[in-house]
């Protein structure tokens, strides 16, 4: 029988283009200083680290956990490294998690991070492989074609994935941490931004940031804190093949799948009614209006008429990425325990700005690899 | 936690068995094939041995590096291997695939799954492993030095000596002893009969390091099935048991550990609850002859334990593969009744830096 587990700190550094005043252990020592003083712990209360990030190649270390072992209090300890591709900050939250509810461990620490500064990830992205085909434009190239055929599929108007560019940076604006703060924000301002992929302009996609995320996550018998416990309610991942002809690229069924799951776990059967906020992997622009569908609050095609008629915003009825999400702050392998730490902070009402008023449930998602990686996780302020 | 602690904490943990185990042939370079190619036989056969398909299967987990074959997401296409579709809950780790093992026997504890895959696989032959290894280690104040694997395992080797801890004589009975085994095991790429003698004309790679002291450079794969619950019981008359697993890192720096011993390794022996009771056969992830002395301190391994009857790592080493490999070779230890109870082990990183330790009993 699954122990409870709770998430009882967090923290984040401030996410930079470059972060040039840190080393790469100086910045997931930021984030893990920062989650263990929010749980009234220190380096020794820890019994395991869970550590996560994108691909190697990012910053041109492989297997940097050997590394950063004595930065973050590991040494001694067991120590473990995750790698899902985008969607890995959710699931090394996971693997974390699971640490605890099965009974091995009390206190876990889990971080996340990418300092992309180091490195060039479209470079890395695009490196050639014998037998596959090439990805040479980035992640953009990859995942616009399949936002044309949702467009076409929905008959979605060109403004929706400039809405939801405005709406996350206006919200990045509550979030101190987060990488992009343009005050000046507009949709003006989006549509005379460079075209990058069709059809998505340089403000519909994420920034390059350096940063990483931090939680401290317990048993039941082993709270500290000041802020009430996040209580996990729910967790899942799925996955699918990359090259395979019956996929839907658009509205995976590894993310109808997931948040089933999730949801059945944690008793919800009317996600727009039951979650009060989420944070959710929005990449790219049109990936809002897209999840929309495949996480369930709305029927398929609907997804837009949401974003359009203003329910995701922060004063919605289901605010959407209120800390600005990750089209305003990606330190890619952070990017994903972001969205599940920044739903754990709404629940503790301790978001500050940015935090919605009586949140008491909520969902964090992340995805990664060609739409085909899924992890999420539902949290809430009530035992469960 | 005291000892009698771990043990009480061993007792509560739910019975999970290896219920089957594959590899691939392990050869010096397999160009005929991608990582999928590789993986698909040994996924194949890891079902077929009990009769299962990939619907048995409640959870998927794979260790590998993206470094090996020098691009990212390695292991997104791997997945390919077993064809999850309908979606499947799946995780992947950038280690070697005994931690894949752990992730998988974690979930397995809490009750709500009884069936798990775990698979392993890297290719060496792509890259420059020398190159390579380089960058695991500290990216500001050590990689820009190109410090290669060898020469840091031969760091080790002359701590070992100095601190009269073993010789060159000792790292080539090791390694004579391991290769002659390995005349029995089908899937090694490094197997002859050559005295220790013969051995020791060998050159220097680096001092005091020659070449038969080295793990062979390997392509190769791995899987493997775990059960529980009744599932156990229907994939195997005989069930091969992990009664005892942890896993412990050390700190980076080579200048801060003492290199001659390897208190990770004795720290997870000790949670995993070695000493429980007697313990017939040991497969040890020691890359370079020197590791295992090393290894059988920590493990506490008296002189009549069987060390590596599989010729070990020495034998064919696929990196991110080769510790899943040793739980393999101990559980079919187990399962042919040679043994009743044994200890496999992984290692991470430069000089033994991680270590994972893993008991297996029969019944």
């Amino acid at each position: 029988m699954a122990e409870r587990c709770a998430v009882i700190g967090v923290g984040q550094t401030h996410h930079k283009s470059k972060r040039n005043d840190v080393s790469i252990a100086g910045l997931v020592r930021e984030a893990a200083k920062m989650a263990l003083a929010d749980a009234d712990l220190t380096w020794t209360d820890i019994d395991a680290v869970v550590i996560g990030k994108a691909p190697d190649m990012f910053e041109g270390n492989m297997m940097p956990e050997l590394y950063l072992a004595p930065a973050l209090g590991a040494v001694g300890k067991p120590m473990f490294r995750v790698h899902t591709a985008g969607s890995v900050g959710g699931s090394t939250s996971l693997v974390a998690a699971h640490l605890i509810s099965s009974g091995i461990h009390k206190r876990v620490l889990t971080v996340a991070y990418e300092k992309q500064s180091d490195s060039d990830a479209m470079w890395a992205l695009s490196v050639p492989q014998p037998f596959a085909a090439p990805l040479l434009a980035g992640a953009g190239g990859y995942f616009a074609p399949h936002i044309r055929a949702y467009m076409r599929r929905s008959g979605a108007p060109e403004h929706i994935g400039r809405m939801v560019a405005v709406k996350d940076r206006i919200n990045a604006l509550r979030n101190p941490y987060a990488h992009l703060h343009l005050p000046d924000i507009d949709m003006k301002m989006v549509e005379d931004s460079m075209m990058l992929w069709d059809p998505l302009r340089y403000l519909e996609a994420c920034p390059s940031s350096d940063g990483a995320a931090a939680m401290v996550l317990a048993a039941e018998d082993s709270l500290s804190g000041s802020f009430p416990p996040a209580w996990i309610h729910g967790m899942a991942m799925r996955s699918e093949p990359t090259m395979f002809a019956g996929r839907d690229q658009v509205n995976p069924q590894a993310g109808r799948d997931c948040s089933a799951d999730v949801y059945a776990q944690a008793g919800i059967t009317n996600p727009r009614a039951e979650i009060d906020v989420a944070e959710v992997y929005v990449p790219f622009s049109w990936y809002e209006p897209m999840w929309l569908e495949n996480l369930g609050f709305c029927d398929l095609g609907d997804g837009w008429k949401l974003t359009e008629a203003g329910a995701t915003a922060f004063e919605g009825d289901i605010p959407w990425n209120t800390s600005g999400g990750v089209l305003s702050s990606n330190p890619i392998g952070a990017s994903g325990m972001l969205r599940f730490l920044e739903v754990a902070m709404q629940v503790r009402g301790q978001a500050g700005e940015h935090q919605i008023d009586g949140a008491r449930r909520a969902l964090g998602q992340a995805y990664g690899g060609g739409s085909q990686f899924f992890s999420m996780w539902v949290v809430g302020s009530d035992k469960p | 936690m005291s000892a009698a602690a771990a043990k009480a904490k061993r007792a509560v943990r739910r019975p999970v068995s290896i219920a089957s185990f594959a590899q691939s042939e392990n050869v010096r370079r397999d160009d005929q094939h991608n990582e999928v190619e590789m993986l698909m036989p040994v996924v194949a056969e890891v079902f077929a041995n009990i009769g299962i398909t990939k619907n048995d299967i409640d959870f998927i987990c794979s260790g590998s590096s993206d470094y090996l074959i020098g691009g990212p997401f390695s292991f997104v296409t791997a997945l390919d291997a077993v064809g999850v579709w309908p979606p499947m809950p799946e995780s992947h780790t950038e280690m070697d695939g005994a931690w894949a093992l752990y992730e998988a026997w974690v979930l397995l504890q809490e009750g709500e799954i009884d069936a798990a895959l775990v698979y392993s696989f890297g290719r060496s032959s792509p890259g420059n492993l020398n190159e390579i290894l380089a960058l695991q280690l500290d990216p500001y104040y050590l990689a820009p030095l190109w410090p290669d694997p060898v020469s840091v395992a031969a760091l080790q080797a002359r701590a070992l000596i100095d601190a009269g801890k073993g010789s060159e004589e000792d790292f080539a009975a090791i390694a004579s002893r391991s290769r002659k085994d390995a005349l029995s095991n089908p899937k090694a790429q490094v197997a002859h009969d050559i005295p220790v003698e013969t051995l020791l004309r060998d050159e220097y790679v680096v001092s005091p390091l020659r070449r038969h002291t080295l793990p062979p450079i390997t392509d190769g794969a791995a899987a493997m099935v775990l059960a529980a619950g009744d599932k156990a019981r229907e994939w195997s008359d005989k069930p091969v048991w992990i009664t005892g697993f942890d896993h412990r890192i050390e700190t980076h720096s080579l200048g801060g550990r003492d290199l001659t011993s390897s208190p990770s390794t004795a720290k997870a022996a000790d949670v995993a609850g070695v000493a429980d009771g007697p313990i017939d056969v040991a497969e040890l992830h020691a890359p370079f002859a020197h590791q295992e002395i090393i290894l059988k301190e920590a493990l506490g391994l008296d002189d009549g334990v069987t060390i590596n009857p599989s010729g070990g790592a020495l034998a064919a080493n696929p990196i991110m593969s080769a510790g899943l490999i040793r739980i393999g070779e101990a559980a079919a230890r187990i399962a042919s009744g040679q043994a009743a109870r044994a200890v496999a082990h992984a290692t991470s990183g430069p000089c033994l830096q991680q270590n994972l330790v893993c008991v297996l009993e029969g019944e």
